[in-house]
Order: C-alpha cells, then structure tokens, then sequence
C-alpha cells in the first residue's frame, strides 16, 4: 500500500491504495467524486478526463500513486462558489448533453481548451473535442457550447 | 396563458445536475458493497467438463464463488423468453450462469464476490475451466448451410420462419405479379453487426434489508418496472418487498430494454444471501461480448415494378442472424418486414424470413431495431428502379407515396405490438418537397457535373422512412399537488438521457396552469410507480406523456370543483393560471392551488399555520355530507393511463452529399439534410437532439462500425479502439426541418423521436455513394477498403455495374 497525497479540487487530499489503483478508481471510490466516468477503461473515449496541473489526461490510464503531490481538477472542481462555470452553463444552454455520462469528460477538455484559445474557430472548436466520445448528442450541439462557452467567458472575463 | 410550455424550447432541467459532477449513475451508488466479476467463456462454442477453483480460494478479499450447481431452484432455470410468438418455434435463452455447454465469447460461466473489483478479477483469474471444443457457427450462411448446430436440438439452426403476404388486390400472389410485371429486378442486400453501446455499459446494485425482508436494487436498466417483476419471481420473493430504481442511466438505445439480465438476478440473489451489498458494473468488453448487438442481415428482394416505377409486386427474403439465444423473440426481424413498406403503397408484397442462431452475441432491439434494414431494402430497390427505368429518384419514390387524403392507411400486416399496421396521419410529398429543397436537390446535377471537371466524384442519396412509435400496451402517470403548492409527477418507465424530466414537467405545467419550477417529475422508480412497460420503441413521450396529460386533467377537474366551492362559483367560469385558481376574466377572485390542496384532504390536526384552514372547526359546509364526499378521495392528485389501440406512424426523410477520394476512397459527408414529422413537438430542441444523436449513429453503422467476427466465433475488435465509434470528426453538421402533421390518436397529437435519426441513414449514404461512384453499392456498411474493393472488382468484372446494363 502506498500513501498518495495531492490536491483535488483544491482540496489537500490523501489515501492509502496498492500501486496499481487507477486514478479514475481513486477519485471515484478512494475519494467519492463520481463526477469522473469511466467509459472504455483504454483511454479511447475520454470519460475519464481530468485535469492534472491543468492539462487533461486519461484518468483511466494514470495510476493515482503517480500523481502525488500534484494537482487535479475534477468536474466537481469547475462550478465556483456554488456557481455553474461558463463551460458548464453553455453545455446546459445548447443542448450539449443527453444521458451525460461522457459530460465531465468534454467539459474538463473544453475547459482546459478555452484557457489556451479563448476565441476557437470552428474547425478548433472541433479539434478541441475530437478526442471524446459521445454516443447521444451526435456532437453539433456539444461543439456549439464551446463556442457558447468562449462567448460567454469573453463577456464575464476572468 | 403564460404557463403554456408544451411546444416551447425549454432548457432541461437535468442539466444543473448532471453537469456539476453530481448525476447518479449506477457505479455511482453503492460506495461500501462488495463487488462482482464474472469468469467468461473465451470460446465460443464448447462444453465445460471441470471447473477448478483450487488456487482462487486463498485470495485476500474474497467473499464467494457460485457456479450453476450452487444456483436454487428459480435463479438455475433458463431466464425468460420475453416475447413469445408462435413462429418462434426453437426459441432458446441462456442460464445466468452456463450450464454444461457455452454458446458464445463472453457468456458467463462462475460468478466471483470480492471486496472490490480488482480483487475480483484476480481471483477470475485463478479460476481453471476446462473445455471440450465444440465445432462454433459464425456467419449466417454458414448457419443455415452447415452441418454445426448451435442448439442441439434446433435443426438447421432456424430458431424461427415467417411467411407474410398481401396479395395485390385483384387476388393475384406477388410472385405471381412480379413474374407478370413489365420489369422486374433481383438482388441481394448485405447488413453488417453494430451495437447500441451507450457510453455507460450495464449495471445492477442491491441491498438486502434483513431487518424489513426487503430488497432494493438499482440497475442501468431502460424497464425498472419489469425486472422488478422478474427478481420478485425468481428469487420467490413477494412483490411488495422487492423495489426496482433505475437511477441516471448513461444511454441505452435498447440493449437495456432486455432483461432480466443473468446480473439482474445473481447480484440480487447475492446480496440476500450474503446479507451484503453486492454491486456488478459492467466494462467495456464485457459490454461487446456479453451484452447484446444487433443489425446483420442477408436479404434477397426481386420486385416488379411498371413505367412509372411504381411497385406492383415485392417479394425479400431475410436471414436474420439472432445469435446464440432469443429473449427477446424475434421483435427485430418483425419490425424489419413491416417496416420495409415505408411511406409506400405497394401493389403486392411477400416477405419471408429466418431468424437463425449462431454461436454469437444474441440480438435484441438496437436503436431503430429492424428498421434500418427493412428501409436500407426499400431504399435501394427505389434507388435501382430509377436507375433502370432512367428516371429521378425521388421521382420514383413519390409515384409511390400514400398521398395526405389516404390516412388512415392500412398496409394491412401484423405490427410488432400485435396490432394492424395502420397509419394514421402523415404528409410524404409535403416531407420530400421540404428535403429537395433543404439539401438543393434540383440543382445538385449542376453541382456534380462541376466538381467532375475538377476531377472531384460528389454523390448525393435519398432516403424515406416510416416508423411505427408509441407501442402499447399502456404507461401510467400519477400526478400530486401538496399543500406547498409543488407539484409532484412520476411514471413508470425510465428515462436515460432524452429529458424526460423536461419534458414531461412541461406537459404538467401547461396541463395544470403551474409555473414549471414548482413541478418535479420521477421516472424509473418502482416506489413512486409500480405499472410500467419500458422506454423503448420511441414510445416515452407518446405514452407517459400522455398518461400524464391525462392525470393531469384529473386533478384539474378536482382543483377547479373545490376552488368552485371556496370561491363561491362555477367550476365551468374557473381557470388556473401560475398556480392560481380564478374567476376568468375576474383575477382578484382567486385562491392559489397550494390552498387548494390543503382544503382537498380533511384534517383533524394542523401541522402549520396553511393546514389550518383545512382542520375540522375551521371548515364550514354541509353537516349533512361527510367530509370526503362519497367517490372522492382525500389529497390533490390523480393517476391515469394511456393504452392506444394501436402505435401512431412518424415518418421522415433524409438527404446526403457525399464526396469520395479517387485515390484513398475516402468517403466524406459534406451535407446532411432531415426533413422529420413527430406530430406535436412538445420540446423541438430536444427533438433536435434526438435527431442528431440518431444520425450520428446511423452514419457510424454507415461507414464505420461493424462486429468483426473470425471463423471461430471470436469478436476481433472488441474494444473501442478497434470498433469505430465516430467521433465529431466524422460526424458532419445536421441541418433540419419539420413537418407537424398531429397524431388523431392522443390526446396530446404527438408521435415518437427517439429512434427516427438513425433509420435511414446507410440507405443514404449507400444511394450517394453509388451517385458518386457509378458503382452498385448494395454493403453496408462500406468503409474506404471497401469501397477501394469494389472499384476494383467493378473494373475486372468489365461491368461498369449500372444495373440498367446488367439486365
């Protein structure tokens, strides 16, 4: 068993798991944040998608011993002081979930995503999320709250 | 009225929750229980001559192991065969857990209970079993041709034949009109495997309360309901103490609808005996392998057809390929023969198939369920008609279009809820006049001769659709209005992802006159409503939604004759308005619902100052009349039900540009047009959405997705990685337009949306293809190999493969 410790959410963290816990094990059942979905388990459909030092990765394919002393932003992480954030309300806005079990997933990579490119043109907008898979929406929905999202954080600022 | 919702874009309500992290799917729940996994076949035919668990036992961690001998009496029976039909001759469904002999990859052989996953799947690991080989049947040709049985005991492998036939209407058999007719043509048409895959997989939790003799379980299941039904049944519980919970589900498209799953009823049967949590979440292998698919068929079609390309005769013969068992029946290829006649008249029509077993991954309803086949047959015939006869496609398709003034049209066929296939309402050359228009029809000729002189090959395609939605029997709805003025709706079936708390609280709040925020609605739950059939078959809205309207009214009724009483008026001069009860055209005149309520229910003792109004020294009336008037109950609520005599009929119709690479063969989408009539929309941004989401499938099992099967019954590409689910990349932008032509069976005029999306989309892209490359595409799906295979085996055979030529 090792000790993992790092910041979730903000949040100082710390368990004791074996060496082979996934970091989407340990965020759901080591420290019950089930925001976090797992969809494939093989990092193919991007459920699992956290934010680690700010940069989206497969917590699916990240073993939690290997993220101590590091940062993770989880969808639980996003809304701020009890608010929704941009990139959430604009997926509720325009229709860009369904059953919303691959949700935290694009909404951790949009995030991510609109802090380095702020104002994507379409065929960025698309790139940023070709990496996740949705099975409902069929995505035209889910592209135009980025967009929506990006507007929306033009007009609120930082 | 300013609570009139129905009809309007409202946002979903389940978005707040389901966006912040805080949805509940099934892994979700149940943070303490034990978990379990399954060792399951690696073969795909064989029989099991020892199970050997000698090295598993010492595992840390490990609670239980079960095979089939320890199953009691009730769990080791065969689970149900969910529909039976009386062409279903040879109908087999599996054990939950297999006894003696396995029929495909994945069916599960011993069940394992650790204190978590991991642990679980380490003892699975340590499990031996040993196999005597047995010969597997992969592929439908060869399962009706070989000597290799899947069941023993079913001959030829055919679990199932059915002849139907409408006879022309002058007595003649269609054979007889085809061979009769001034042209005929004959072909075969191929359908791959695909699957619904929701992106969260199946999933079954139970508690057992020692204390009550009660059960809880929750599962990821589309019909809480009836597995509720089932566990009760085989674990030989009564039905008050089993409750069923289908908690935020993360898609379905159908794989949910079976049940009982074999996990629905070991982890129950576990958790009881165990006196434990026990919980199953499904990965995503076992998903591919244990689960079920949907989709392959052979189809042989000759069809004769006049001048104009009307069809006087049609005559399909299908192999359906249903896997290793039948618990659903044979819904899939029932739907497929009635569905294939389309927006169509057709002058005579046989269709003959055979359902037939094969050591595979059952079959059972996938999103459109038999539809995109029987419409990807008719679709092509109309596509080969015009072809031949030199005419426009959709020339060909509306010489053959039941016309506005024929409804209700009787196809006069069987559906698949047991009913005539008769549609009721529908305007087909309304809905392809709005398609030519949206994708540029007429002028695309213009287009493709233009991007020919730069040596681009651009296609375009036509596809049109019927869909029978809104299948009985029946779904209920219950609806109550409390003393704070909430009002609180549920219903039975379940709901994973199309919004139902949306809109079915839109429906209640128009109905009842109530601001939508003070309505919360409850599906799945078997604790808030016990009768329910299931979300299947686009048939949620058409069927809850209107139990709901219903209940709706109800309680209305009763609010406006109590109102009536306190405000001294006529219930006929009384309406609701944002939860108030007024005088029409008098507002002052008022009483708010909430108040309402509380006089509806009697009280001897005040529980606050409002109940107060309610309690026995302060309400006046009659001495005479007991305080609950006789045929009245205490409470503001109602239930009722919704039972159509039969489904009502949406249609839709679908357009594509395709571009194909002369070098890679690449097939790219460069528009996408939906021209789609439900009836009534109660939210047209969640129709949308179902539209979108239903093409994107149809355009994965156009181009992408297939179940890659060996000869030896081994699934190749089971996993995401190899089975190629589109991503947005490969999905292009979906323009749409609507047509409201309002069902005459419901109240509420509305049809199903769930499943149009998807039907008839290979049709599409197989017609725009073919535009494109001048090659007869009659595969599907069809991937750039393919494509660059058929380029080049349309060359070497010499044929430039336009059918006129071949005839």
């Amino acid at each position: 068993m090792h000790e993992v410790t790092l910041i979730v959410n903000g949040v100082p963290r710390q368990a004791r798991v074996p060496a082979r816990r996934l970091l989407s094990d340990f965020l759901r059942h080591d420290l019950g944040l089930t925001g976090t979905h797992v969809g494939c388990e093989h990092g193919v459909c991007g459920a699992c998608t956290v934010l680690l030092d700010g940069q989206p990765v497969r917590a699916c394919l990240t073993f939690a011993v290997s993220v101590t002393g590091q940062e993770v932003t989880t969808v639980e992480g996003l809304a701020k002081d009890g608010e929704l954030s941009p990139v959430q309300r604009a997926f509720a806005e325009c229709h860009g979930l369904q059953c919303g079990f691959c949700t935290p997933g694009f909404l951790t990579t949009v995030t991510a995503f609109l802090r380095e490119n702020p104002a994507p043109a379409d065929d960025e907008a698309i790139e940023a999320v070709a990496g996740n898979l949705c099975r409902c929406t069929g995505y035209q929905n889910i592209v135009k709250s980025v967009h929506r999202a990006a507007e929306l954080m033009a007009e609120e600022g930082p | 009225m300013t609570t009139k919702l129905f009809g309007e874009p409202v946002h979903r309500r389940e978005d707040a929750r389901l966006v912040a992290g805080n949805g509940r799917y099934l892994d979700d729940l149940g943070a303490d229980a034990l978990a379990v996994a399954f060792v399951r076949s690696p073969h795909a035919h064989a029989r099991i001559t020892g199970i050997d668990v000698d090295d598993a036992i010492d595992v840390e961690g490990l609670v239980a192991i079960y095979t089939w001998e320890d199953l009691p009496e009730g769990v080791r029976e065969p689970l149900p065969l969910l529909i039976p039909h009386p062409a279903l001759t040879h109908g087999r469904t599996a054990y939950c857990l297999a006894k003696d002999v396995v029929r495909h990859v994945g069916e599960p052989i011993v069940m394992v209970v650790a204190a978590d996953r991991y642990i679980a799947e380490d003892v699975c690991e340590r499990i031996q079993v040993s196999y005597e080989f047995l010969k597997p049947v992969v592929g439908l040709e060869n399962a009706v041709e070989g000597p290799n049985l899947v069941h023993d005991d079913v001959p030829g492998n055919i679990g199932a034949h059915m002849v139907q036939e409408v006879a022309h209407r002058d007595g003649r058999a269609t054979r007889e009109v085809i061979a009769a007719a001034p042209h005929t043509l004959e072909f075969r048409l191929d359908i791959e495997r695909s699957a619904c895959m929701p992106m969260e997989g199946r999933g079954v939790y139970a508690r057992w309360d020692a204390d009550d003799r009660s059960l809880r379980v929750y599962s990821s299941t589309q019909t809480s309901t009836s597995v509720r039904m089932a566990v009760a049944a085989k674990l030989g519980l009564p039905l008050p103490k089993v409750e069923v919970i289908a908690p935020d589900v993360g898609g379905g498209f159908g794989v949910k609808i079976v049940h009982p799953w074999p996990e629905e009823i070991l982890v129950p049967w576990a958790a009881r005996l165990l006196n434990r949590e026990v919980k199953w979440t499904e990965d995503r292998r076992e998903h591919f392998i244990s689960s079920a698919h949907e989709r392959a068929q052979v189809q042989h079609v000759k069809v004769g057809f006049d001048d104009e390309g009307r069809v006087l005769g049609l005559d399909v013969e299908i192999l359906h390929d249903h896997g290793a068992y039948t618990p659903y029946g044979i819904i899939v290829p029932i739907i497929t023969s009635t569905q294939l006649l389309g927006p169509y008249k057709i002058g005579s029509y046989r269709v003959e198939f055979f359902s037939v077993y094969t050591n595979t991954v059952q079959v059972t309803p996938y999103r459109g369920a038999g539809r995109p086949q029987g419409v990807f047959c008719m679709e092509r015939t109309m596509d080969k008609i015009a072809q031949y006869l030199g005419k426009d496609r959709t020339d060909v398709r509306a010489a053959n279009f039941i016309q506005p003034d024929e409804f209700p049209y009787d196809q006069q066929m069987i559906f698949q809820d047991g009913r005539p296939l008769i549609y009721d309402s529908g305007d087909y050359p309304e809905s392809l006049r709005k398609l030519k228009d949206l994708i540029g029809w007429d002028d695309f000729p213009a287009m493709q001769a233009e991007a020919r002189k730069e040596g681009r090959r651009l296609g375009i395609g036509v596809g049109c659709y019927v869909e029978g939605t809104g299948v009985g029997p029946y779904e209920g709805g219950h609806v109550q209005v409390t003393s704070d003025g909430r009002v609180h709706v549920s219903t039975g079936l379940t709901s994973q992802g199309q919004g139902h708390e949306t809109v079915f609280a839109q429906i209640a709040a128009t109905e009842l006159g109530v601001p939508i925020e003070k309505v919360s609605v409850v599906t799945g739950d078997t604790r808030r409503f016990g009768y329910a059939v299931g979300t299947f078959a686009s048939r949620a809205a058409v069927m809850s939604g209107n139990a709901i309207a219903l209940a709706c009214r109800k309680v209305k009724e009763k609010a406006l004759r109590i109102a009536a009483d306190a405000l001294e008026a006529d219930p006929a001069d009384l309406e609701i308005t944002d939860g108030m009860v007024h005088v029409v055209g008098a507002p002052s005149a008022s009483i708010p619902l909430a108040t309402v309520a509380v006089l509806s229910n009697p009280l001897r003792y005040a529980f606050d100052e409002e109940a107060k109004r309610a309690t026995q020294f302060a309400t006046g009336g009659s001495m005479d009349r007991p305080p609950v008037a006789e045929g009245q109950e205490p409470g503001l609520e109602g239930k009722d039900y919704y039972s159509p005599v039969r489904s009502t009929f949406a249609s839709g119709m679908h357009a594509a540009i395709v571009e194909t690479d002369p070098d890679t063969a690449e097939i790219k989408i460069l528009r996408y047009a939906v021209v789609h009539d439900c009836g009534k929309m109660i939210n047209p941004m969640l129709v949308e959405g179902q539209i979108h989401g239903g093409v994107a499938q149809g355009v994965g099992g156009a181009l992408y997705e297939k179940m890659a099967y060996d000869e030896y019954g081994q699934l190749l590409n089971a996993s995401f990685m190899d089975f190629l689910m589109p991503y947005v990349t490969e999905i292009p932008k979906i323009e749409t337009d609507h047509l409201e032509t309002p069902s005459p069976l419901n109240p509420l005029g509305i049809k199903g949306a769930g499943e149009a999306g998807v039907i008839p989309v290979s049709a599409v892209i197989a017609g725009a293809v073919e535009d494109a490359e001048k090659i007869v595409v009659d595969k599907m799906p069809i991937s750039p190999s393919d494509l660059y295979a058929l380029r080049d085996s349309s060359r070497t055979s010499g044929a430039v493969s336009l059918l006129r030529n071949t005839q």
